[in-house]
């Protein structure tokens, strides 16, 4: 009878393989975003071995400069310019906004504690007290109701109509989060392995006073550090607006908290491993708002993350690190 | 050692042992105060701010703005027993719990689950307490106990998340379905409400015991009052207890703690629930105060206010953390809200913020002559301002704010003030104007970032327009919105300030990083 009952219970949900792909396909999008973010949280953790709790703000104002951009240039629904150069403006503005207000955050409330040698603990706080003053600002600023993108209106809606690609069927809108995800991957990754200041980030992150010893200038590798991450997390800022429509002061928390969870299991401190943490973590979610309950998604996700902190402490690309004497 | 402060902190055990010579070497008035204050026993100190406190009470009436002035000290008192509680694990065993209000939800929840018609339980609060209390310190060990292993960062985030999880389940809990099979499990609806949701549980019942029932605004200050005293004589003892002096090593240095053989692990555990222990108790003492247990008084915001009392009055000195607690409520969450009989939007309100800033200048800048120019280049710089603006536009210093423009007639000196001083565009409550206040806004930020750059003369002299915008910002918009966003905007940059200013907080002790 019960047995009965439970069948019944989930003949409500679509059990069909095109039901399972779109579940997929949104997680990856919503997955490339988080990683994105969670990029910026794992490279000032590798470096600085902060949590820089500010970050999920940083990505919060850089949605809120797509969205200024979009207006300025007319809205989705009658751009003055071809909707490529558009997006592709807003995108530029929101990524050097948000990468310059990553370097004045890093240079205001976090140099100053690193030169009085202040612990592990003060610039915590400083981090969670920018998170509080940036929230909070936006919404003295820019007032407390969501700001609309509305980018259904671009084209008439053209960038939410879908594309089959074998048995996928992918909105434009997502197609563009992933491929642009991917492009981003790819420029960050050469950065980091070919150039002289990526040669000297991950010495940096390797071990800040050997490097610094070395006659790296672990401030300017610092500072390049928060640009590049920041700078990311103005994209993700501008898809997550571009895809949720919609921006609010209170984002940055939310979806924060979420790319956080990302970097930690991806490994904290580990590139691919944030981006990695990022798919788990959006598809995990896409999942289980596809197929148990919408209302405690984060509860579930949040379940997961603190089940694998626990098998496996140091993420899924982190390497233990051996505690010096 | 000539110079204490540039002095290198590397071979640091030689200036930590002579902080105190240096602190006893203080001369003039100060000194001298700080000498006879030190010849004071400690317990002596304890008992005169204890009877203070006890005292607040007797001074008030049973008029409606003395019992508003009452419930804010009890808030404090609460808000007091939190920081305590955070500053176990905190501040003496170094552990950054950001789970911590989960436990001052249950807590609250856990006295309205059980003496409310929610469920149709009404116990005695002499049996739910101590109920509820063990039943949070249990729960804080069973949650440490998985991620007893994780260090720093890790349990900070670990924590946190327990946190977020108690907020979602406090929310959502209002339609708890088991997977769709409740009538079989016995409940009578298809969607078992269990917290009540966003709406959370209202008419708890008081706290009440032996026939009696606490039910005036002056009882509740005592309970909380008492509660605030044993729990500081509690952790004091402690602190210098066996456990306490482990505690305090494993925040210095856990490998050595280790290495001595302090059982590091339970030391943790038990950090974390003598802190669950102390946030429950808070819980229920504000389930009964407010009568009800409301979800968003428990969410991540509280967390953050908690810990800037902890880290303004310094983590790991519970008179700090007091200190911080009371300060940090009372003017910040108080004295800055409208509408209150403290917080008067046309009156005591405004001045807090005003008398902030002459504070902040007074403390910090000397000598005397400096302080001087400064102020007196502000005034001038005020009136200059006001004078240009009001003989080149229309309506440029008529703006007052929509609280009645009567107010700034008469207005006192806060009228005078802002008629001779200020000039705010006429309508400033209009959408356009808002247009000022950003850009006001944003150039106060880039003033003060740029006055923590230069030195000397050019510092001073960025300071006078900085403290005219600030006046600017804060009367056109601030003050309307000051029940909420401004508060929570003061917040985040005194937390800011005080990192940056002095890490340690205003009661902690500077701690010395092994290099």
């Amino acid at each position: 009878m019960k047995a009965l009952q439970l069948v019944g219970y989930f003949q409500d949900f679509q059990l069909t393989w095109d039901y399972f792909f779109d579940q997929l396909v949104a997680g990856l999008a919503l997955g490339s975003l988080y990683g994105l973010i969670a990029i910026g949280y794992s490279m000032v953790y590798g470096i600085l071995k902060l949590l820089n709790f500010a970050h999920g703000e940083v990505f919060m104002i850089g949605s809120y400069i797509g969205f200024f951009v979009l207006t300025w240039l007319g809205g989705a629904a009658d751009p003055s310019l071809p909707i490529a150069i558009v997006i592709g403006l807003m995108f530029v503005a929101a990524m050097l906004g948000a990468g310059l207000l990553g370097v004045v955050i890093e240079r205001f409330a976090y140099r100053p504690l690193r030169e009085k040698r202040a612990g592990r603990i003060a610039p915590l706080i400083s981090a969670l007290g920018v998170s509080f003053f940036l929230q909070q600002l936006a919404v003295i600023c820019f007032g407390s109701a969501p700001k609309q993108y509305d980018s259904f209106s671009f084209d008439a809606g053209s960038l939410f109509t879908s594309v089959t690609i074998g048995p996928f069927e992918i909105q434009y809108m997502q197609l563009f989060v992933i491929v642009t995800t991917i492009c981003l991957m790819v420029a960050l990754t050469i950065f980091i392995a070919r150039t002289q200041v990526g040669r000297a980030m991950r010495a940096t992150s390797f071990d800040l006073e050997a490097a610094s010893m070395m006659g790296i200038d672990v401030d300017r590798v610092i500072v390049v550090t928060f640009l590049l991450g920041s700078a990311l997390a103005g994209a993700a800022g501008v898809m997550n607006g571009l895809i949720f429509q919609n921006v609010d002061g209170y984002v940055g928390f939310q979806v924060g908290l979420i790319a956080f969870t990302a970097a930690v299991v991806g490994g904290i401190g580990s590139i691919p491993g944030a981006m990695l943490g990022g798919l788990a973590i959006g598809l995990g979610r896409a999942f289980s708002i596809g197929y148990v309950s919408s209302s405690y998604q984060d509860v579930i996700v949040f379940a997961i993350l603190i089940a694998f902190l626990l098998l496996r402490p140091s993420g899924l690309f982190g390497t233990p690190a051996p505690q010096k004497v | 050692m000539s110079d204490a402060g540039d002095g290198p902190r590397i071979g640091a055990d030689e200036w930590v042992a002579r902080s105190g010579e240096r602190a006893e070497a203080r001369g003039g008035i100060v000194g001298r105060l700080r000498e006879l204050y030190e010849r004071v026993p400690k317990p002596a100190v304890f008992a005169f701010f204890v009877a203070v406190g006890a005292l607040v009470p007797l001074l008030t009436a049973q008029t409606d703005n003395d019992i508003y002035f009452l419930r804010v000290g009890t808030v404090a008192l609460v808000f007091a027993l939190l920081a305590l509680g955070l500053n176990v694990a905190v501040g003496f065993a170094g552990l950054l719990d950001l789970g911590y209000i989960a436990y001052y939800g249950i807590g609250a929840y856990g006295y309205a689950f059980l003496s409310s018609d929610k469920h149709g339980v009404h116990w005695g609060a002499w049996l739910v307490i101590p109920l509820v209390v063990t039943a949070s310190a249990l729960i804080g060990l069973l949650l440490a106990l998985p991620s007893r292993r994780l260090v720093g960062d890790y349990l900070a985030i670990v924590t946190l998340f327990f946190g977020q999880i108690f907020y979602v389940i406090a929310t959502q809990g209002y339609r708890i379905s088991f997977l769709g099979l409740n009538k079989d499990l016995g409940f009578d609806r298809a969607n078992w409400d269990l917290t009540g949701g966003p709406n959370g549980i209202a008419n708890v019942d008081r706290i009440g015991a032996f026939g009696l029932t606490a039910s005036s605004e002056r009882a509740y200050f005592y309970i909380t009052l008492v509660a605030v005293v044993v729990v500081f004589a509690g952790l004091t003892l402690a602190n210098r207890s066996r456990t306490g002096r482990a505690w305090r090593a494993l925040n210095d240095d856990m490998l050595a703690a280790q290495a001595m053989s302090m059982p590091v692990n339970w030391l943790k555990l038990l950090a974390v629930a003598v802190g669950a222990a102390v946030a429950a108790l808070a819980g229920t003492i504000n389930a009964a105060l407010l009568q009800g247990a409301f979800p968003d008084d428990y969410n991540t915001q509280v967390l953050i206010i908690i810990y800037a009392m902890v880290i303004l009055g310094g983590a790991g000195s519970l008179a700090g953390a007091v200190l911080g607690a009371v300060l940090v409520s009372v003017l910040m969450l108080e004295g800055l809200r409208p509408q209150t009989p403290i917080g008067d939007l046309t009156g005591n309100g405004r001045w807090v913020f005003y008398a902030a800033i002459l504070l902040v200048l007074v403390a910090t800048i000397r000598p005397l002559r400096r302080l001087a120019a400064i102020l007196g280049g502000i005034a001038v710089f005020g009136v200059l301002v006001h004078t240009i603006v009001a003989a080149t536009t229309a309506r440029g210093t008529d703006g007052l704010l929509n609280t009645g423009p009567e107010t700034f007639e008469e207005g006192g000196p806060l009228g005078w003030l802002v008629r001779n001083w200020l000039a705010l565009p006429g309508g400033t409550y209009e959408v356009g104007s808002r247009t000022w206040f950003n850009i006001a806004l944003v150039g106060l930020i880039a003033l003060m970032l740029c006055v923590t750059l230069v030195k000397g003369w050019v510092r001073d002299a960025l300071i006078v327009p900085a403290v005219w915008l600030a006046g600017f910002v804060w009367e056109t918009r601030l003050v309307i919105e000051a029940s909420g966003p401004t508060r929570l905007l003061l917040l985040g940059v005194m937390l800011i300030v005080v990192m940056v200013a002095r890490p340690q907080g205003l009661l902690g002790r500077p701690r010395v990083e092994i290099v």
